[in-house]
């Protein structure tokens, strides 16, 4: 298997299947219904063939796998560098999972330019899978900022009516944010001659240039993540975007922070992640309190749950930080379980949406007379969303407090503190939507969910379970790749301080 | 054996939660077929895992073969290694037996009871998926599978709660059940990692084995340096407080009377509401090296004990009745813990278990005669209409009054020596409060009697035409469960807290020597033996006072002391206090948060604001360009200018 580009396989499928459907002719509906077929399929294949990765992954090492170096410009050291390692295997297959979702829940609800629809979301798989895979930073900055135009095109061209506001918006916050990193790369490259991640691992950056680095990226991560107060060009996103847009903003696209620090930030910038750490947990326990309580406050469904990914992901920033074993496997875990809940929520909210088109909670009430299955898998993710014992939710979650409290007892406390309001938002949701007399006129004839539907939460529900009961099959994969970093990041500071005690 | 009992319910759970799916169409028939066999398919395994569970004890407890099932790794990172396993000693062999026993009889109680309801499938599910959880809940291993059930349970009762979710008021209380709960878990939670750090383990085995060394251990938390075992042992018992309903996290057990009787009798006051009672008995080796904790835990255990009954006795609603009642009575098993009696208290949680699951089904029994109120003012004379269900709740109320030779007798009566025998000041404490909160439950048990069966009807005639004594498969359950509210105190007695008791539990329960009050309670005087039996007396004559001959004596009583009374009626103001400290804060803060924060400062600062300037510079920029030639000529004379005076003031030397 080792001269198979399988990494680059996955990566590039999903734009020939784009390719594809560029070439489709013909009358718009048929048009349309085979340009949803070769996505439909295109991107399935891709899901299939990436379990490979899973299958064929060696637990027992924290090198790179499936590795694929080309020459790309040898003048300046950049070469196309792919592979993953224990922490970004997953990611890649969060990523192919929920791509074949979206293609299927935008079925019935898009109906104009399916093609160019279609052709977005493939673009968008190749873009993040590349990011994940990415070994070079010339590449990683590449597949980072392309992911951008997909998604600005998602929102500003099949959202809502403040499409554009909310692209914009959004296009803003995070090019901010690029600039300084595209910086910070520079300077990178500048100080160690090379693009190459895994060699930039090694080197060791001056303290005071780690800084500034550190900060450089963190200017981008944290609005990918996104932590407050740069977060709030997700809410508007997440309105205005069509569900599928939201599935994989939520589902993917936040994890491109979290996993930034996990492959940039720690490793890197040892020293300077330590010296920053107050700051990481003082602006994640104020995103936890903080949005938690704007969630309470929210009277759209997806506002709603918009505010309690900025909630969860407060977790995982902490957990990243706490640089132990449990904070960071758990950062990891939240962040995963987190992209199939919180897709699965959108999800959940668009099913309604395409029958009243409407997200105001108060449109709704009482929806358990007429769709229980609904109503049940519904009860399923807000649970996994509060983080019941037995859901995904809830591994990620705990580990991540359980390293908090060893390094801090007061930043694991005011976070679990988290736990209690998510609780309250999310129950308090439920309540309003289906529960409650049906008395609603437009509701009446409401329809419980079709064949499509079920087919669609099925893998998602099973996988929720499947976390919460055996979260073995996933923390395995990332136990040596999460030893191997602390270690670096350990090795580094004791280094800085034998050098520090020397002078 | 073991995985079956445990794994049993679930099944019925997850086949029966399938046929909530089934459409009925309107067909009676239908229905009534699915009904029955949702109904036979969770009270078949069920029974099963009952006979199962007796057989267990039997070998377990009996005859002492402790023993674990590993079942498969549940969260493995560092060093932190959970597993799914189930751990069967006599504590947990107990546990069961009430558990399955007590859910079985509300499985075919049930039948019965929600005959005409439009979702016995999903009714029966639910019933089967919390006693599941809380199968899990006490045979866990270690603490974070203990947590599992403990949520579980909790969902259950959310669920439950929020049965009729046509009701606002039943969706609110299942909230506000959940919620209060989760308070209590953070303090669990916190209390496992706590624990995790000092042990660097979350398995019962590992960390009782340690215990002793880490006696006096301090750790560095929130701050300060503390006793690590006062830490970890008060932070687990907030999540103790919060499923058992204890003092100041009790508010969600009233409110949980939303739902159906069976589930109030089930999950309100035999089983789930005693996990609290359970943690604290199973986490002994740890609780006994903490005085401060088992101080506190002694005095919450009593003050709940006094004030639950006192509420208990304003209560008009005769499940709200019952349900202060069990908040008292859990009370009093946390005394009991609280002194280091853990077998008084869990011999109290099973003869409890008994006896108030009885007279919460005898209650159903009643609202189902009387058309479903539960307002005691509407109704009255009654007995000779519901001749058994009148006598089973006697049988009850005797039991909970304490009287001889009934369970709670034995029981409640070694809980209060106990505390007695502790001979310290939070002991004392403890024992005068039980005193007077048995003397009020007494009184209290007797007022609902008399004002439920007894007196002239109080009922509609419509109402009062229809009563009727309940079907056979209601009757039998009341009267298995009847059975233990007579023999378990005396037949239990000999194992739980007398000369066999060593034996008995084996090494699930752990009392230091200097903890002697059990065998100081063998050896109380005559006062306080008979003190608790006196008090329950003359409580249940202070209510044939009040209710039977000098009816008119509460009204007068309550005028005469009206601002205790009003404060008493309305709980004590906590859901008053709650909803203005907490509820409505969080509220408008958020609105605000969301309104100021997010809208006014961020984004008008943020991304609106830097909209705004820059279209408001592009527009000064635009305005500059005018057209009129000498703006531009007089603009060029001023560059000239500054670029001369600027060469020559920097750069001409």
């Amino acid at each position: 298997m080792t001269n198979f580009p399988i990494l680059s396989l996955l990566t590039f499928i999903p734009l020939i299947g784009a390719g594809f459907i560029l070439a489709i002719r013909g009358k718009k509906e048929i048009a349309d219904r085979n340009a949803r077929q070769v996505a439909l399929w295109t991107s399935t294949a891709v899901f299939i063939m990436s379990l490979l990765l899973w299958i064929n992954f060696d637990t027992t090492t924290a090198e790179f796998q499936f590795e694929e170096h080309i020459e790309w410009m040898p003048a300046f050291n950049i070469a196309y560098h792919i592979g993953v390692d224990g922490i970004s295997m997953l990611f890649v297959l969060l990523t192919t999972l929920l791509t074949p979702i979206c293609v299927l829940a935008s079925w019935e609800s898009i109906k104009d330019r399916v093609k160019e629809y279609m052709i977005a979301f493939l673009v968008l798989e190749t873009m993040m899978i590349g990011m994940f895979a990415a070994l070079d930073l010339v590449v990683f900055y590449i597949f980072f900022e392309a992911v951008l135009i997909p998604m600005f095109l998602i929102i500003g061209v099949w959202g809502g009516a403040r499409r554009v506001y909310a692209a914009f918006k959004l296009f803003l916050y995070t090019l901010l944010g690029s600039v300084l990193m595209l910086l910070a790369l520079l300077a990178m490259y500048n100080d160690a001659g090379t693009t190459d991640i895994p060699s930039l691992m090694n080197h060791t950056f001056p303290a005071g240039l780690q800084s500034w680095l550190w900060l450089a990226f963190f200017a981008s991560f944290a609005v990918k993540v996104p932590m407050w107060p740069v977060h709030t060009w997700l809410p508007d996103a997440h309105v205005e975007a069509p569900t599928a847009g939201s599935v994989i903003l939520a589902g993917v696209l936040l994890k491109f922070g979290g996993y930034g620090f996990l492959r940039f930030s720690l490793p890197m910038f040892p020293l300077a992640s330590v010296d920053f750490t107050p700051l990481i947990y003082t602006l994640s326990i104020i995103a936890i309190i903080y949005t938690s309580l704007v969630a309470l406050a929210q009277e759209d469904m997806k506002k709603l749950i918009a505010y309690s990914s900025v909630a969860h992901m407060g977790f995982v920033t902490i957990g990243t930080f706490t640089l132990t074993t449990q904070g960071i496997e758990g950062a990891i875990y939240q962040m995963l379980s987190h992209g199939v809940v919180s897709a699965a929520l959108f999800l959940i909210v668009g099913v309604v949406y395409d029958r009243i088109h409407s997200r105001e909670i108060a449109m709704y009430g009482g929806l358990v007379h007429r769709m229980p299955a609904y109503a049940m898998m519904f009860m399923l993710f807000m649970l996994a969303s509060v983080g019941l014992p037995g859901t995904g939710g809830f591994v990620g979650e705990f580990l991540v407090l359980v390293g908090a409290f060893k390094a801090n007892s007061w930043v694991a406390a005011l976070a679990a503190t988290g736990v209690i309001l998510g609780a309250v938002y999310m129950l308090y949701l439920y309540r309003r939507v289906i529960f409650g007399e049906l008395k609603k006129e437009h509701l009446l004839k409401i329809t419980d969910l079709n064949k499509r539907e079920v087919l669609i939460f099925a893998p998602l529900a099973v996988l929720v379970l499947w976390m919460g009961i055996y979260p073995s099959s996933f923390l395995d994969v990332m136990h040596v790749s999460v030893a191997n970093l602390l270690d670096q990041v350990d090795s580094a500071r004791a280094a800085h301080l034998i050098l520090a005690a020397g002078q | 054996m073991i995985p079956a009992l445990v794994f049993l319910p679930l099944l019925g759970a997850i086949i029966v939660g399938m046929l909530t799916f089934v459409d009925c169409n309107n067909d009676k028939a239908k229905k009534a077929r699915i009904d029955k066999i949702a109904h036979w398919l969770t009270s078949g395994p069920l029974l099963v895992s009952a006979v199962l569970a007796v057989l267990i004890f039997n070998d377990v407890a009996l005859n002492g073969n402790a023993r674990t099932v590993e079942l498969f790794t549940w969260i493995d990172s560092g060093t932190l290694d959970i597993s799914w396993a189930l751990r069967v000693d006599s504590l947990t062999a107990v546990m069961m037996i009430v558990v399955t026993v007590v859910s079985a009889m509300v499985h075919v109680y049930s039948a019965g009871y929600m005959h005409n309801d439009p979702c016995v499938p999903r009714f029966m599910a639910y019933l089967s998926l919390f006693t599941f959880f809380m199968l899990m809940l006490v045979t866990a291993d270690n603490l974070v599978q203990m947590f599992f059930g403990w949520e579980g349970v909790g969902l259950a009762s959310y669920l439950l709660i929020g049965f009729w979710y046509k009701k606002p008021s039943a969706n609110a209380a299942a909230i506000k059940a959940f919620v209060v709960n989760r308070v209590g878990d953070f303090g669990f939670v916190l209390g496992i990692f706590t624990v995790y750090v000092m042990f660097d383990s979350i398995s019962f085995e590992t960390i009782f084995n340690a215990a002793p060394l880490h006696a006096e251990t301090t750790i560095k938390v929130f701050g300060g340096e503390f006793h690590a075992m006062t830490v970890a042992c008060l932070l687990l018992f907030v999540g103790a407080m919060g499923k058992s309903a204890q003092l100041g996290l009790h508010t969600w057990l009233p409110d949980a009377m939303e739902g159906p009787t069976p589930v109030s009798a089930l999950i309100h006051a035999a089983t789930m509401v005693t996990a609290g009672v359970f943690m604290v008995a199973r986490l002994s080796p740890l609780f006994e090296y903490s005085e401060t904790a088992l101080m506190v835990v002694t005095i919450v255990g009593g003050s709940t004990a006094i004030f639950a009954a006192t509420i208990g006795c304003t209560q008009n609603d005769i499940k709200r009745v019952i349900a202060y009642s069990t908040c008292s009575q859990l009370g009093y098993m946390f005394f009991a813990l609280g002194v280091s009696a853990y077998s008084a208290g869990i011999f109290h949680l099973m003869t409890h278990g008994f006896f108030k699951a009885l007279l919460f089904l005898g209650a159903g029994s009643v609202i189902h005669a009387m058309s479903d109120e539960q307002d005691m003012r509407k109704m009255g004379g009654i007995w000779r209409l519901i001749p058994v269900t009148y006598a089973l709740m006697l049988i009850g109320s005797l039991a909970l009054a304490g009287i001889w030779p009934f369970a709670g007798f034995y029981s409640k009566d070694i809980v209060l020596e106990a505390a007695w025998g502790a001979h310290s000041i939070a002991g004392g404490y403890a024992f005068w409060m039980g005193i007077a909160a048995a003397f009020l439950t007494a009184f209290y048990s007797w007022r609902l009697l008399i004002m439920t069966f007894h007196g002239t009807p109080r009922a509609d005639e419509r109402v009062m035409a229809h009563i009727h004594e309940s079907p056979k498969i209601m009757l039998v359950p009341l009267m298995v469960l009847a059975a233990g509210a007579m023999f378990a105190g005396y037949m239990g007695y000999e194992n739980f807290v007398g000369g066999n008791a060593e034996a008995f539990w084996g090494d699930s329960i752990l009392v230091l020597p200097i903890h002697n009050a059990l065998e100081a309670a063998h050896g109380a005087p005559f006062w306080v033996k008979y003190l608790p039996l006196a008090v329950g007396l003359a409580g249940i004559g202070m209510a044939y006072v009040f209710y039977m001959w000098k009816p008119q004596l509460p009204g007068w009583l309550a005028g005469q002391i009206r601002p205790v009374y009003q404060f008493v009626y309305n709980k004590w103001y906590f859901d008053e206090l709650y909803d203005w400290l907490f509820v409505k804060p969080a509220f408008y803060i958020g609105r605000n948060l969301w309104k100021t924060g997010d809208g006014a400062i961020i984004d008008g600062v943020g991304p609106d604001g830097i909209a705004a300037a820059t279209i408001n510079i592009a527009r000064r920029v635009a305005g500059m360009q005018t057209g009129y030639l000498y703006h531009y000529a007089f603009a060029m004379l001023g560059g000239v200018i500054i670029l001369i005076s600027s060469y020559m003031l920097f750069g001409g030397g």
